[in-house]
């Protein structure tokens, strides 16, 4: 199975070039082909990977530059596998949500295979290469195809995210002079063992890597590119920013940052558990003032990252480790990785149909949808519900084991964050209110219901929502080995 | 040994759920074909029930479950499964029938409405989440249909959602109980992390059981309390009753539905279920949190009971008098007595739906008119709305002898004015059954006596599909005495565990006179009070301030409007704007310095003063006029800042290392 990453990596660039010389009209076609085969590559991976074996697996190594350091060295863990899962999901739904030519085709296609190498890449090099490769065309397709203000929005986003990247740069080759590697597996190691740099140096590169990493997810108070690139750019590309680009940031934090700088993040680990407990209670409270639609999703996103990083941040900063709340708390964060993808890029989605019908995307500019467009109300629900946690879908059950980890390693700072629940809760309701119910406004009493094409893209993303919230130990399956090991890693 | 049913519990709520998604997939939106599938998932769903209910009598205190394991996460797996013993098969028989009846009615008071099709989807779905909540053995999985209870009833109460109000209220429902599941998700995690499981009955390992109990020891108190705030939430307990009125929204089988069957049983319910966490560690059955229990009870009692006099809407009178009832149910689980608050609860279920689709039926019969005092005299054109409805009235006032719901609460008095602590409990439900007995017979007289108002000038008697489920409950009603008098205690028993003896000398107690006294000052008071009500109450021309008090539900409403809402939406509002102005403000100013730092740095290149600085910037500005051609003028004094920066911290590097 060797090179099977390698085809996975390369076939959507491939497939850049193919959709960038096509005809306007074909260039999705030509996506959407490579979407196929990278799906079936996704899965053929899934099905060679040991679930019972620990480490990574599938790996590929070719010497590169060695005089730095760098390695080509790919591979996948369960974190990996679900990520590249995730992304194969991820980009043919946005595809297929909106019509778009060639030059948006060809930058999506060189954002996925930026997407595959980062969450499989396993030399800070190799890795950083494709970091960095994801942002230039997910600045370039909201420069270019946003909407209002997409000049100012696209800089900010652009700028923002590239500062924490030079940042990072620089504290990775600090640890590279100190330590000689840029392995992650070798860096890991040498992080358990003692650490990585001494006194001053090593917390400015920690602070280099945890600012880098915490523009990307965002964390706050470094989210508020967010907001306005999500607001802005267009629907697919949403989709995949929370979709599968806010993962690179959590990802980073789980393959870097905690295991190379354990002494540094216990020692910060109440301010730490501060800023994800701020991200996650304003974010809710600002998604609830929001007025227009998409932005509200846009909060809400940051929100439910904050999730993840309450219960990353509980795993590592607090004293007392239990094992089974370690893994409850990094299980719990593996699945909500997943979920978040696929429910907010449901939302977005949901949010690029009501702006298709109506032209408009605030709050107030629908009303009594539900007597025109039932079934678009109906299934759009169900995407909100499991954005706000309804059991029974999927969104609950990584929450709960988020919770569940983060309560018993750090409770205060959980009984706080559970706050957010209520307004995320809140705030959807809110939205729900005012789009589906009263009197039909007189602008959407034309609207066509769900089509039939947007069905057949609807109901399967629907009812893998209640998959996984019903059964959903298939995705489990996938991380549970690596989850143990983490949880060895970090105790 | 273990009889079929208990390994196929499951379908008890499946085939309800199954019928539900049926209907929404297949149904038109008008097809009597979806109340069919409706009532004979519920039909099966009731013959399940009573399947079930037969092992619960082999001997006192049976008990079976079922587990299994739900997923593994790491090296832990988390289980879940159902279990069946006379509280569960007690509550299954009267969700199922009570739900029958009122699906039956459904099919009359309903038959109008143009999405008929997906009330009876959402009906099933109701009946299927509360089932779940009833036979689960896992806290878990009780909170994943408590909140599947939750989800139906925000979708029945806003089923009319072109109209406003009732989009509001089912949003305050949704978020009203909402705050309280917080606590009880909090409890869930509170006794995850010390007793390890969440299975009730787990051969001893179970948290109820006493291994479970041991382990979680001394934080027992907490987790109660906090699984107790959940149950305020749904069961309508102040401080989270406030969604309970406004749920009067939904059409009236919902209302019957939430407020008999299934929904705020659920509270009461769940104190019974998880009630050795309660109990633990009492001595002479007392422990602060069932103390607490105790009294959020008592307020929630009288507080109804008082707001339920000056109410003019015929279904919020009924909706207080519930927010009234369960307060007497928790009250009575909290003194000690959880066989006495889940027969009251049994009892309610029947009179209460019976009561709601009664008034239904009124509101039916007089073309959708809610206030009472525009009613009355219906007691002539609707004999049968009129009968049924008074054993409801008689039950619910607690008018002994034939009545179940008289001899349930008889039961509730006789534990609390034994309890220990205080005496104080007793005599304020004493004066509550005094008020019960008055408001309802308020209500009787403006509906059913005296002269046909505005309203009821065209009233006429309901078509037999409303009816026969009024009859079937009525008697329902009546037949329930049999096993719940203190001659022959057979509910008592089979749901303490123990067995039944038939003594008909106890028939006869000091209570019986006592609360026949209460009620008859009650019913007497509310005669002399209201004999020539008209359209103007009364009591609100003797004691205007007093009525106007009671008749705003005591202004609660606006003081969480003005106070806890007002902060949290202040609280969002800010949280926006500081967004907007302090993170992304400091973002922008670091931007701006960067800016003055290219602008300044460009003046000092362009006159050519200094070289070194010109070569150090020069390589920036290359890229920053390339990308320039992307963003007029911006990213080139950015990223010279960036230049300078990055040069700056790898000599720092240099220097530190």
């Amino acid at each position: 199975m060797a090179g099977l990453i390698s085809a996975l990596i390369l076939l959507p660039l491939a497939g850049a070039l193919f959709a960038g010389m096509a005809r306007e009209n074909y260039a999705r076609g030509i996506a959407l082909f490579f979407n196929a085969i990278t799906a079936i590559l996704a899965v053929t991976l899934w099905r060679n990977f040991d679930i019972t074996a620990a480490g990574l697996q599938i790996v590929e190594r070719h010497a590169w530059i060695p005089a730095i350091g760098a390695e080509y060295v790919v591979g996948i863990d369960g974190l990996s596998l679900l990520l590249v899962l995730l992304t194969s999901l991820i980009f043919p739904f946005a595809f297929l949500a909106q019509r778009r030519g060639r030059g948006y085709c060809a930058l999506m296609l060189v954002m996925q295979s930026a997407l595959y190498g980062t969450f499989t890449a396993h030399n800070f090099v190799l890795w950083f290469l494709f970091y960095e490769m994801s942002l230039i065309p997910a600045f370039l397709l909201i420069k270019i195809w946003g909407g209002e203000n997409r000049d100012r929005a696209a800089t900010k986003f652009f700028i923002y995210t590239f500062l924490g990247s030079v940042a990072m740069l620089l504290s990775f080759l600090g640890i590279y002079f100190a330590k000689g590697t840029f392995d992650f597996a070798a860096l890991a190691e040498l992080g358990r063992a003692g650490p990585l740099l001494n006194g001053n140096l090593a917390w400015l590169a920690f602070a280099g890597i945890f600012l880098g990493l915490a523009v990307k997810v965002p964390l706050f108070p470094f989210h508020t590119w967010l907001p306005d690139a999500y607001e802005t750019a267009p629907v697919g590309v949403s989709m995949v920013l929370t979709g599968v680009l806010s993962k690179m940031g959590v990802y980073g934090f789980v393959r870097l940052l905690l295991p190379l700088f354990p002494h540094e993040i216990r020692i910060l680990g109440p301010w730490l558990l501060g800023l994800a407990v701020c991200s996650i209670v304003f974010a809710s409270l600002a998604a609830w003032a929001q007025s227009d639609l998409k932005r509200m999703v846009a909060y809400l996103s940051i929100n439910h990252l904050g999730y993840c990083m309450i219960g990353l941040f509980a795993v590592t900063a607090s004293a007392a480790r239990p094992a089974v709340e370690m893994q409850a708390a990094l299980s719990g964060v593996f699945l909500q990785i997943f979920n978040h993808g696929i429910t907010a890029a449901a939302l977005f989605y949901y949010v690029g149909l009501l702006e298709q019908r109506r032209g408009l995307r605030g709050l107030g500019d629908f009303g009594g949808l539900m007597q025109r467009t039932p079934l678009l109300c109906g299934w759009m629900s169900v995407a909100m519900f499991s954005s706000l946690g309804l059991p029974a879908l999927n969104g609950f059950i990584g929450e709960f084991l988020i919770f569940k980890g983060s309560f018993a390693l750090a409770a205060a700072a959980t009984s706080i964050a559970v706050l957010g629940l209520l307004f995320t809760a809140i705030a959807f309701l809110r939205a729900m209110q005012m789009l589906f119910s009263g009197p039909l406004s007189e602008s959407c009493s034309a609207f066509p219901d769900l089509l039939r094409t947007e069905k057949w893209i609807v109901v399967p993303v629907t009812l893998l929502m209640f998959a996984i919230g019903i059964a959903p130990q298939f995705l489990f399956n996938i991380f549970n080995t690596t989850v143990i090991q983490m949880a060895r890693l970090f105790a | 040994m273990s009889p079929w049913i208990v390994d196929h519990l499951w379908l008890v709520p499946a085939v309800p759920l199954a019928a539900s998604l049926l209907i929404l997939s297949f149904a038109g939106s008008r097809s009597k074909g979806a109340a069919a599938l409706a009532i004979i998932g519920q039909l099966i769903a009731l013959v399940l029930a009573v399947a079930a209910f037969i092992p619960t009598l082999q001997e006192p205190g049976w008990r079976a479950f079922h587990n299994f394991t739900w997923f593994t996460f790491g090296e832990n797996a988390v289980r879940i499964g159902w279990v069946l013993d006379p509280l569960a098969a007690a509550m299954l028989v009267m969700i199922t029938l009570v739900g029958l009846c009122i699906f039956v009615f459904s099919m009359g008071y309903m038959a109008e409405d143009k999405n008929f099709s997906r009330f009876f989807a959402y009906l099933s779905f109701f009946s299927a989440a509360m089932l779940g909540v009833v036979i689960a053995n896992s806290l878990l999985l009780l909170f994943v249909c408590w909140e599947l209870v939750g989800l139906a009833s925000y979708l029945l109460i806003g089923f009319w959602i072109h109209k406003p109000s009732a989009a509001a209220a089912a949003k305050k429902a949704f978020i009203t109980t909402r705050i309280g599941d917080l606590g009880f998700f909090f409890g869930i995690l509170w006794l995850y992390g010390s007793s390890g499981t969440l299975l009730f009955y787990d051969d001893g390992k179970g948290c109820l059981e006493s291994a479970g109990l041991l382990a979680v020891g001394a934080s027992a108190t907490f987790i109660a309390l906090l699984i107790f705030s959940g149950a305020v939430g749904k069961s309508g307990q102040f401080p989270l009753h406030v969604w309970l009125p406004e749920a009067m929204e939904g059409p009236t089988p919902v209302s019957a539905l939430i407020h008999a069957a299934t929904m705020v049983a659920a509270g009461v319910f769940l104190v019974a279920r998880v009630y050795p966490l309660f109990s633990l560690g009492a001595v002479d059955g007392v422990t602060p949190s069932l103390t607490v229990v105790v009294w959020v009870g008592v307020v929630t009692a009288l507080m109804a009971a008082l707001i339920a006099i000056a109410q003019a809407d015929i279904k919020r009178i009924l909706a207080y008098s519930t927010v009234s009832q369960l307060g007497l149910m928790m009250v009575s689980l909290g003194v000690g007595g959880v066989a006495a608050g889940i027969m009251h609860l049994l009892a309610h279920g029947f009179f209460k739906a019976l009561l709601f689709i009664g008034s239904g039926s009124v509101i039916h019969g007089c073309h959708h008119e809610h206030d009472i005092r525009k009613m009355g005299g219906l007691r002539r054109v609707m004999p049968v709305t009129f009968l049924t409805y008074a054993v409801g009235m008689m039950t619910l006032s607690g008018v002994p002898l034939f009545f179940s719901g008289a001899w349930t609460k008889e039961e509730i008095l006789h534990q609390t004015a034994h309890w220990p602590r205080s005496q104080a409990p007793f005599y304020l439900m004493l004066a509550g059954v005094v008020l019960t007995a008055l408001y309802m017979t308020r209500q009787m007289i403006y509906v059913f006596f005296g002269n046909r108002r505005a309203a009821a000038e065209h009233a006429h008697e309901s078509p037999r599909v409303m009816t026969v489920p009024l009859i079937v409950l009525a008697l329902g009603t009546i037949a329930l005495s049999i096993v719940v008098t203190p001659a022959w205690p057979w509910l008592h028993a089979y749901l303490s565990g123990e067995p039944a003896r038939f003594e008909i000398a106890r028939l006869i107690q000091p209570m019986l006179f006592v609360s026949l006294a209460l009620v008859a000052a009650g019913i007497g008071l509310g005669l002399l009070i209201y004999r020539r009500a008209g359209a103007f109450d009364p009591l609100e021309r003797s004691q205007p301030a007093l009525f106007r008090f009671l008749e705003n539900k005591m202004w609660i409403d606006e003081l969480y409007a003005h106070t806890v809402i007002a902060f949290s939406r202040t609280a969002a509002v800010l949280s926006d704007w500081m967004d907007r102005y302090i993170w992304d403000g400091f973002v922008r100013a670091f931007g701006s310095i960067g800016q003055a730092f290219g602008i300044l740095t460009k003046g000092v290149d362009e006159r050519g003063i200094n070289a070194a600085v010109d070569e150090g910037v020069g390589s920036a500005r290359g890229v920053g006029r390339v990308m320039s051609l992307w963003h007029s003028g911006q990213i080139q004094t950015y990223l010279g800042a960036v230049a300078i920066g990055m040069l700056a911290l790898l000599l720092f590097y240099v220097w530190l290392a």
